[in-house]
This record gives C-alpha cells, sequence and structure tokens, in this order.
C-alpha cells in the first residue's frame, strides 16, 4: 500500500473553490435550461471567485511564517495568498465583464473553464518544486487556450487559439527543459533544495544550472509577455473576446511575475548576479519595444497588448532589483494595475457590444461625451498606466523605481522614465481620441441604436476606478500587506 | 488644516460638480462660488498669517508612505501664501471669465478648472518632494483636457507639444526625486539635507525650467498660450508659471547650494537671453495673445534672474515680481479674450481703433500695458527694480541688459495699446462690438486693483515674503549658501515702501556704509 503525503486541505481551498465552481458550471451546461445557462454559469463562477478570495483572506491572515505542505510540493504563506488574491479579485470582475459578452453556444463551458484557469493561476502562486510549478503553469495555459478560442464563429478568436496554443506551449517546453537541467545539474527539482544544492555542491556557474536557469526564464518571459517573448501577445489579445483578453493580462500576468519571483528569490539565489542582469535586459526589451509598438497601433486592444507588454516591463524592474523593496513593489504594482487593465477591457467591451466591431482609436470619437462613466474610467485608467498621480500606476512606479535605485541601478530607473514619456504619447492618445475629436470624426452606433447601457459593465469599470485611485491613498496598507507577502520570500 | 482646506475643497467640489447632475448654470455659479471661497479663505489665511516668524505655518503632517519616508505634509511659508493668493485670485477670475463666456460642457469644464486650482495650491504648500510631484503632475492632467477640448483651432498639436515637454521634464525630475530621497531615508523637505549631486540638481533645474519656461525650453509657450481657451492661458501664464518659482526656490536653491553656485552664471545668462529674445519676440509678435505669451517668456526670464541672484534683493524682488507677472498677465489675457470676443480675431492686422467709444476697455488695457512696461511707481516697477538690484551684485552686465529690456517692454506693451486701440479702426472692428459690460469690469478690475493697490506698498510683498527679518537666506531650511551679511542687505529694510524715490535713498545708504 501506498502512503500519501500528509495534505494541508485548508491550503488548497482556493483552488478546490474554483475547481468545485469548475464542475459545477460544467455540470449546469448540461441540466440547466438553456435560457439559463449563462447567469447560472456566471453566478456559479463569481460565488468560486468570491469563495477563493475569502479563504485567500484566511489563508493570508493565517499563515505568517511560511512553511511547505503536500511533502513540500507547495508553500502556504502569504506571498501565494496575497498572489491568489489578486487572481481571485480578476477573476470576479472577468466574470462580471464576461456576462454581457455574446458566447453564443458554450456559456456553461465559458464559466468553467474561466474557474478553473483562475483555480491555476492560483495553485502557481503556491507552487514550491518545479513539478508543481510546471503543473500550475499548464493547467491554467489549457484553460485559457480554450477560452482563446471559445468564440468558434469568428475566425479571428480560433487564430488567437491556435497561436496562443503553439507559442504557449513552445514557451512551457522551454520551461520544461529548463526544469529538468537544473533537475540534472542539482539533483532536486525543491526550490528551496536547489538552492542548499548550489550552496554546498558549490554548483554555481555550472553550465548546466545556468543553462536551466536560461530556460526557465525565457518560460516566465513567455508568460509574462515580457519581449522578446512577446510575439503572441498583440494577435491573442486582439482575437480573443475582449472579457478573456481582460482576465489574461491581469491574472496571467499576477501567477506568473509572482511564481518567477518565488522561483529566482527561493532556488537561484548563488545565480543572483546572472539572472538580475536578465531580467534586466528583459526590461529594457519590453520596454522599448512595447512602447515603440504601442505608438503605430489604431486598434485598442492591440494597443492595449503592447501596453501589457511595456507594463510587464516595468514590473520586471522590481524583479530585477533583486531586493524586498522589489519584491513590495511588484505585489504593489500588480493591484492597481490588475484593475486598470481589466477596466479598460471592459470599457473596451462596452464600446465593442455598442458597435458591433472592433475598437480602434477612431471609432472611440466621443465616447467619453456620450458615456460619461465610461470615458471617464478609461482616461483614469489611460492616466494610470502613464503614471500619473492620483492613480495607483504612479505608486507602482514610483516604487519599482525606488527598488531599482537601491539595488544601485539609477539607470534602471533613467530606462524607466525615458520609457514613460514615450508611453505618454498613445496613453493621453485614448484620451484624445475619447474627448478631443471633432464632432465631423464622430463615429455614431449603427443603425437600430446602441444596446442598452450594460449596468454590470458600469459596475466593473466603477470598481476598477476606485480601486486604482485608493491604492493611490491608501498607499501604505496596501504595501503593509505586500510586506507581510514578501517577507515569505528568502531575501 | 486650513492649508489641507484649501488644496481639497476645490478637488472636492470638482468631484461634486462631476457627479451632480447640475445645469450650466448651476455648475459655473457653483464653481465660482467655491473659488471665491477660497479667495477669503486666503484672505483668512493671511490675516492670521504671522509674519514676523521665518517658521512654517498652518501645517499639517500625517504619514503617507511610512515606510520609505513620504508623508503628507502641507504648510504654508510667507512666499508660499503669497504664491497661493495670486493662484486663489487669479483662478476666481478664470472661473468668473469662463462662466460669464458660457463654456460648453459646463459640468466638465468647471470641474477641471476647480480641480486645477486645488493642484496648484498643493504645489505651493507641498512640504513632502513626492507629495509636491504628485500635485505638480496633477497639474498636468486639467490642463490638457482645458487646452485640448476646449481651446482654439491647432489645439491638439499644443497639447501635445505642452504635454511632452513638461513630462519630460518631471519625470526626469521623479528619477532626480526618487534618487535623492531615498539616499536621505525620507521626502520630507523640512529634514532633508542638502546634497550637491548635479545630476540630481539638474533633474530638478530642467524639470523647473521647462514649466517656467525658460529659454531656450519655451517650446511650448507659443503654442499652449494662444490656443488655451483664454482663461486657461490667464492660469497658465499667470498662476502655473510661478509653480516653477516655487520649485526652484524650496527645492533647488535651498536643497542644491553647491550646484546652483556652479551653475550660476549659465542660468543667469540663459535668462538673460530668455528676457532679451522673449521682449524681441514680444515686439515683433503679430497677434495680442503672442505680445502676452512672449513678454512672459521675458518676464520668466527675469524672475529667474531674481532668483539666482542669490540676495535677498533677488528673493524679495523675485516674489514680489512673480505676483505682479501673475495678475498683470491673467489680466492682460483676460482683455485679449474680451477682445477676441468681439472681433474674433486676435491680429493686429485687422484690428485698431477700439479706444473710440470704448473707454472702459481703453482704459484697463492701457492700465495692463502700462503695469507690464513697469512704469515708475508701479509695482512692477519695484520689482523689477529688486531683480535687477539683486543680480547687479552677480555682474553689472546682467543689470545693465536687464534695464535693456525694460526698454523694450515699454516698446511692446505701447505696441499692443497702439496696435488694438489706436489707429484706423481695424477690419474685424466692427461700430457693434461693445465697451466692456459690467461682469467683465468685475473680472478684470479686482485683477488690476491689485495691481494698484501693490503699487502703493509693494513692500506688502518684498519685505513679507520671507518671515522673520525679512532675510530669504534665513527662511529656508538648508543651510544658507549665501553669507547672510551682504552688504546690500540694509537696503531691503529701507525699500519697504519702495518705489523709485525711496530705492535712490537706499543706494546711498548702501554706498556710505
Amino acid at each position: 500500500m501506498i502512503h500519501g503525503p500528509h495534505v494541508d486541505w485548508f491550503a488548497l481551498s482556493p483552488e478546490l473553490a474554483l475547481l468545485a465552481a469548475a464542475a459545477v458550471a460544467l455540470l449546469g451546461a448540461v441540466l440547466v435550461p438553456r435560457s439559463w445557462r449563462t447567469p447560472f454559469g456566471a453566478i456559479v463562477a463569481a460565488a468560486g471567485f468570491v469563495a477563493s478570495f475569502a479563504f485567500d483572506a484566511v489563508l493570508f491572515a493565517q499563515s505568517p511564517h511560511g512553511q511547505t505542505i503536500v511533502d513540500g510540493a507547495m508553500r502556504r504563506d502569504r506571498f501565494g495568498a496575497l498572489a491568489g488574491l489578486i487572481v481571485a479579485a480578476a477573476g470576479l470582475l472577468a466574470v462580471g465583464v464576461s456576462y454581457g459578452e455574446r458566447i453564443r453556444e458554450h456559456s456553461g463551458e465559458y464559466y468553467a473553464l474561466l474557474a478553473a484557469a483562475g483555480g491555476g493561476m492560483i495553485f502557481l502562486g503556491f507552487a514550491d518544486n518545479l513539478m508543481t510549478l510546471f503543473l500550475g503553469l499548464e493547467w491554467f495555459s489549457i484553460a485559457l487556450y480554450i477560452l482563446c478560442a471559445i468564440d468558434g464563429d469568428r475566425e479571428r478568436s480560433l487564430e488567437a487559439g491556435l497561436k496562443y496554443l503553439v507559442v504557449g506551449s513552445f514557451g512551457s517546453a522551454i520551461l520544461l527543459f529548463g526544469s529538468a537541467l537544473v533537475y540534472g545539474a542539482t539533483g532536486t527539482i525543491d526550490f528551496e533544495r536547489i538552492a542548499t544544492a548550489t550552496a554546498t555542491q558549490h554548483l554555481s556557474g555550472d553550465a548546466l544550472l545556468v543553462g536551466g536557469l536560461a530556460m526557465l526564464l525565457v518560460g516566465f518571459g513567455f508568460k509574462t509577455s515580457a519581449a522578446p517573448f512577446h510575439m503572441w501577445t498583440p494577435d491573442v489579445y486582439e482575437g480573443a473576446p475582449t472579457p478573456v483578453t481582460g482576465f489574461m493580462s491581469a491574472a496571467t500576468k499576477t501567477a506568473a511575475l509572482a511564481v518567477m519571483l518565488r522561483v529566482l528569490i527561493t532556488a537561484f539565489p548563488a545565480e543572483e548576479h546572472l539572472w538580475t542582469v536578465t531580467v534586466a535586459v528583459l526590461v529594457c526589451a519590453s520596454l522599448a519595444v512595447g512602447n515603440f509598438a504601442a505608438l503605430a497601433q489604431a486598434n485598442i486592444k492591440r494597443l492595449l497588448a503592447y501596453s501589457s507588454v511595456s507594463q510587464a516591463g516595468f514590473m520586471l524592474i522590481g524583479v530585477a532589483s533583486a531586493n524586498k523593496l522589489g519584491a513590495e513593489a511588484v505585489l504593489y504594482y500588480l493591484i492597481p494595475y490588475g484593475a486598470m487593465s481589466l477596466g479598460a477591457f471592459a470599457v473596451v467591451a462596452a464600446r465593442e457590444r455598442e458597435l458591433n466591431t472592433a475598437v480602434t482609436l477612431d471609432n472611440l470619437s466621443g465616447f467619453g461625451w456620450e458615456r460619461p462613466l465610461l470615458g471617464a474610467s478609461m482616461a483614469t485608467f489611460m492616466l494610470g498606466f502613464a503614471g500619473f498621480p492620483l492613480t495607483g500606476g504612479f505608486m507602482g512606479k514610483f516604487l519599482v523605481f525606488s527598488a531599482a535605485d537601491e539595488h544601485g541601478w539609477w539607470w534602471l530607473t533613467v530606462v524607466g522614465v525615458l520609457a514613460t514619456a514615450l508611453s505618454l504619447y498613445y496613453y493621453l492618445g485614448v484620451v484624445r481620441a475619447m474627448y478631443m475629436r471633432p464632432s465631423e470624426e464622430l463615429q455614431l452606433a449603427p443603425v437600430g441604436g446602441s444596446p442598452p447601457r450594460e449596468l454590470l459593465l458600469q459596475v466593473v469599470a466603477g470598481s476598477c476606478l476606485v480601486i486604482t485611485v485608493a491604492s493611490f491613498v491608501f498607499v501604505q496598507p496596501l504595501l503593509d500587506l505586500c510586506q507581510k507577502a514578501a517577507a515569505a520570500l528568502p531575501y | 488644516m486650513l492649508t489641507t482646506v484649501l488644496v481639497w475643497l476645490p478637488i472636492a467640489a470638482a468631484l461634486a460638480i462631476w457627479l451632480l447632475p447640475l445645469s450650466r448654470y448651476a455648475a459655473g455659479s457653483f464653481a465660482l462660488l467655491v473659488s471665491l471661497v477660497e479667495v477669503g479663505l486666503w484672505i483668512d489665511a493671511l490675516l492670521r498669517f504671522d509674519f514676523g516668524s521665518p517658521k512654517l505655518q498652518f501645517a499639517q503632517q500625517t504619514d503617507w508612505i511610512s515606510s520609505l519616508g513620504v508623508s503628507y505634509s502641507v504648510g504654508l511659508y510667507a512666499f508660499s501664501l503669497w504664491l497661493a493668493g495670486l493662484s486663489v485670485i487669479v483662478m476666481a477670475a478664470a472661473v468668473a471669465y469662463a462662466f460669464w463666456a458660457g463654456r460648453e460642457r459646463a459640468r466638465a469644464y468647471f470641474g477641471l478648472m476647480l480641480f486645477l486650482t486645488g493642484a496648484v495650491i498643493g504645489v505651493f504648500s507641498s512640504q513632502d518632494l513626492l507629495l509636491f510631484y504628485a500635485f505638480f503632475e496633477m497639474m498636468l492632467i486639467p490642463l490638457y483636457v482645458l487646452v485640448g477640448v476646449w481651446g482654439g483651432p491647432g489645439r491638439r498639436a499644443a497639447t501635445i507639444k505642452l504635454v511632452i515637454y513638461t513630462m519630460v521634464g518631471s519625470l526626469l525630475m521623479l528619477a532626480a526625486l526618487i534618487v535623492y530621497g531615498l539616499d536621505e531615508g525620507t521626502f520630507d523637505l523640512n529634514k532633508m539635507h542638502a546634497s550637491n549631486n548635479t545630476w540630481i540638481f539638474l533633474g530638478f533645474a530642467v524639470a523647473f525650467a521647462i514649466k517656467a519656461p525658460l529659454f531656450p525650453l519655451h517650446g511650448w509657450l507659443p503654442d499652449a498660450y494662444r490656443k488655451a481657451p483664454p482663461e486657461v492661458a490667464a492660469v497658465l501664464s499667470g498662476v502655473v508659471s510661478k509653480t516653477a518659482v516655487y520649485g526652484f526656490l524650496r527645492i533647488v536653491i535651498a536643497k542644491f547650494p553647491e550646484p546652483v553656485h556652479d551653475f550660476r552664471v549659465p542660468i543667469l545668462v540663459l535668462a538673460t537671453i530668455g528676457l532679451l529674445y522673449g521682449s524681441l519676440l514680444a515686439f515683433r509678435a503679430p497677434d495680442v495673445r503672442g505680445v502676452i505669451a512672449y513678454s512672459s517668456l521675458a518676464q520668466m526670464g527675469l524672475i529667474t534672474l531674481g532668483l539666482f541672484a542669490a540676495n535677498d534683493l533677488g528673493f524679495d524682488g523675485a516674489i514680489l515680481q512673480s505676483v505682479n507677472h501673475g495678475l498683470v498677465s491673467a489680466a492682460l489675457f483676460l482683455l485679449a479674450a474680451m477682445v477676441e470676443r468681439r472681433t474674433s480675431t486676435g491680429d493686429f492686422d485687422r484690428l485698431g481703433g477700439m479706444a473710440r467709444g470704448r473707454p472702459l476697455l481703453a482704459t484697463l488695457l492701457i492700465a495692463g500695458g502700462v503695469l507690464t512696461l513697469a512704469v515708475p511707481f508701479s509695482t512692477n516697477f519695484a520689482g523689477e527694480f529688486l531683480v535687477l538690484a539683486g543680480v547687479f551684485q552677480q555682474g553689472w552686465a546682467y543689470g545693465a541688459l536687464g534695464a535693456l529690456a525694460m526698454v523694450l517692454a515699454a516698446m511692446y506693451a505701447l505696441r499692443l495699446i497702439s496696435a488694438v486701440l489706436h489707429r484706423e479702426p481695424g477690419s474685424a472692428v466692427s461700430d457693434a462690438a461693445l465697451d466692456l459690460r459690467p461682469a467683465e469690469l468685475g473680472i478684470v478690475v479686482p485683477l488690476v486693483g491689485c495691481l494698484i493697490a501693490l503699487s502703493f506698498w509693494p513692500a506688502a510683498i518684498s519685505g513679507h515674503a520671507f518671515g522673520g527679518n525679512g532675510k530669504a537666506t534665513g527662511a529656508l531650511t538648508a543651510p544658507a549658501p549665501y553669507p547672510s551679511s551682504l552688504p546690500m542687505n540694509c537696503v531691503i529694510e529701507k525699500t519697504r515702501f519702495g518705489t523709485m524715490g525711496q530705492c535712490q535713498v537706499v543706494f546711498k545708504k548702501a554706498a556710505s556704509k
């Protein structure tokens, strides 16, 4: 008889809640009458995310000292719990954005996959060895591949799903290969034991280990959509249904950055001099590619995709700094970033449903005046991405720049500042399109009038607006949370 | 508490205007009411202000980001009080004008104006570097939208220039302030020590030089001042440019004594060039707003001369001249707006002869022009005189060239007056164009009135800009970089009532010492 390891079920509750929600939603896709499927699925998924958020919150409160669980496969600590909180909140908001989306056939499956993807991301945040890391990564990636392609009537959506599948699998494969090399070098897959093995066996600089680390970084680059591993981002963001894009941009980035921080800090402290430089190179590439490419975009979803590449660059500054402030800064930055990103896609979804066509800068003309709340929210999100005060985006940038300076890399601050200056042009371009286009450029809603205002969408955009501004004002309480979470990492 | 109210009352009112379904009339009158309440609050602060003390007053401090030493810390020094006063008065005039002119999309418009008021007062009162930066950036948001939505033709290019210029400057400042603040372990301006890092100094100095603007960083100025709605141009040139003066004084000069010393000559030279170049451009400008815009460039050069003269005369003169220029340029921009409203153009080619039958307009425009050219016995003259006397100690050439600029000022101001008021009636001036209405008088006369009152007692500001003994050098918290026993110090005591007569007396005393 095989004795299984002791399982701390409570530590797994956030993922389990979402898995349960996914299962119920799937059952609903079969058992619930057709007309009730969408509300049923949405309510179940929302309940799953709320429960997951609550479990994460309790887990955060009750895990002041990190401990390994499930025989070292996972780690129960505040770091994972905070990442889980962000993912769960993003998921809940994404459900709100999804509700009005015209998903023709598979709404039950849609919500099941959304919940499952969320579960995978939260699982990834708690991963403590290379096996669970890969498991979590594939878990949410597969769910997302299908979500991208779920709108089977639209060629764009299918294309996005396929592209994401091919490129994403490639990234995962590289990550897996890297894991194998690291295992080959150190003989262990456990993050902490990799660090001890590196130290005791004097493996620092070992070719296998360094090669493995490099491949892991490439894998993380794919998932955080950092340049030069970002090429899937614009196409997938454009083609996927807008709520899925919103969820991906907020939650995937959270999970990927969290696990990246955890792996680099826990498993590779001895190679810090190597990966800090590599991440700094990723930062520079992302900032350059993301910002320059975004300048030329007319399609808002593509613009936001490149903006997410550039935002990944900003957040990676915190990773590259390899200090506590950096980790706190990344965790903090993810909160307003998630809100701004989801909020922006919620607004795009609203316009898309109004016009029944892809949203471009041109057909945003006059939107700000027609839809005051959505317009003001979108303007705030754009200003937040650009790092204007009164939004958490400003504080996020301030904190990552501070972390870089603390690391002694003031030049990285200067790079970030220059990239910010560049980004102003397209972020303010969106504001300009919404408010400042002369009336003859107005492209009004199609004949037959725009659909009635969606209350849920307005609520989501409004909540994102509140989070964006509140994270500026109440930066210290949030930073306290991030400090507690970052304390779980062995700096 | 009073400072906090001054900063946040207009911002809260802005939110109220945006959220409540007010009519155009209600939104405008509410905004005007709030602006007037701001003026009232400022007068209250003025009456309760202890000018005998060089300390920070009406201060309030609360932790904000305690782990990095950032706090919400506001308060007023004497010079901040004067600049804040300038802001509330000019903003009230601008809001009143916009209300009278009936701006489209009134709720958005007046909300943004109030938001701008709060941000500007925030800049003048913040005692924390990050808070200062936050307010400094916050100003740009309403300005961007105000110019971009309500501006004239060509406004899009103007806003892009305005934003890119100022943001590049202020983002460099962000990098500089992070390095500086983390080095010090606190962002509290009253606790930070002086630094001698040239790069950090440049980060701040360039940001303020763009905001002011100083030659050769003034590329955004002509477009922004011409394309903006006139009352926003009044605010830009009257108030927003003065945030740079505050930044120079409170941060650059107070915290970077050594770099300031090293860079004094280049800065003074650039300021002098700006003064002369701006004056010449103003003389050549083909339209009303162009003259005022370039004269602002010149005046900012003059104020910078005063600031970097680095003695009490220069500091006092710079503050006095900031207030003077703020009031006079706001008044002129609003008068330009009234002219443009009647003729739908600001081009001198199509203007002229407006004095006939329009005595009120003529009187006010002449008053504004004469104040701009710093006629003796005016407060502008006192300000310019103090500045030039101050900078004279850094080199007689600055003083001489500055005096030359006063002649140029007379040329462009008189040209402005004659081109609008005299000569044959221009093609755009119809007989139906009325004289100023009572409401318009109510907007401009207080501004000109303030200037005339100051002309009787310029020392109200120049003698009370730094509290205590009236010496700027002791009032700033950093170790004073200048010997405070400059021989000219006795002069400041005697310019208290200073127009031309008194100043001469003072010079004799200084010489006899």
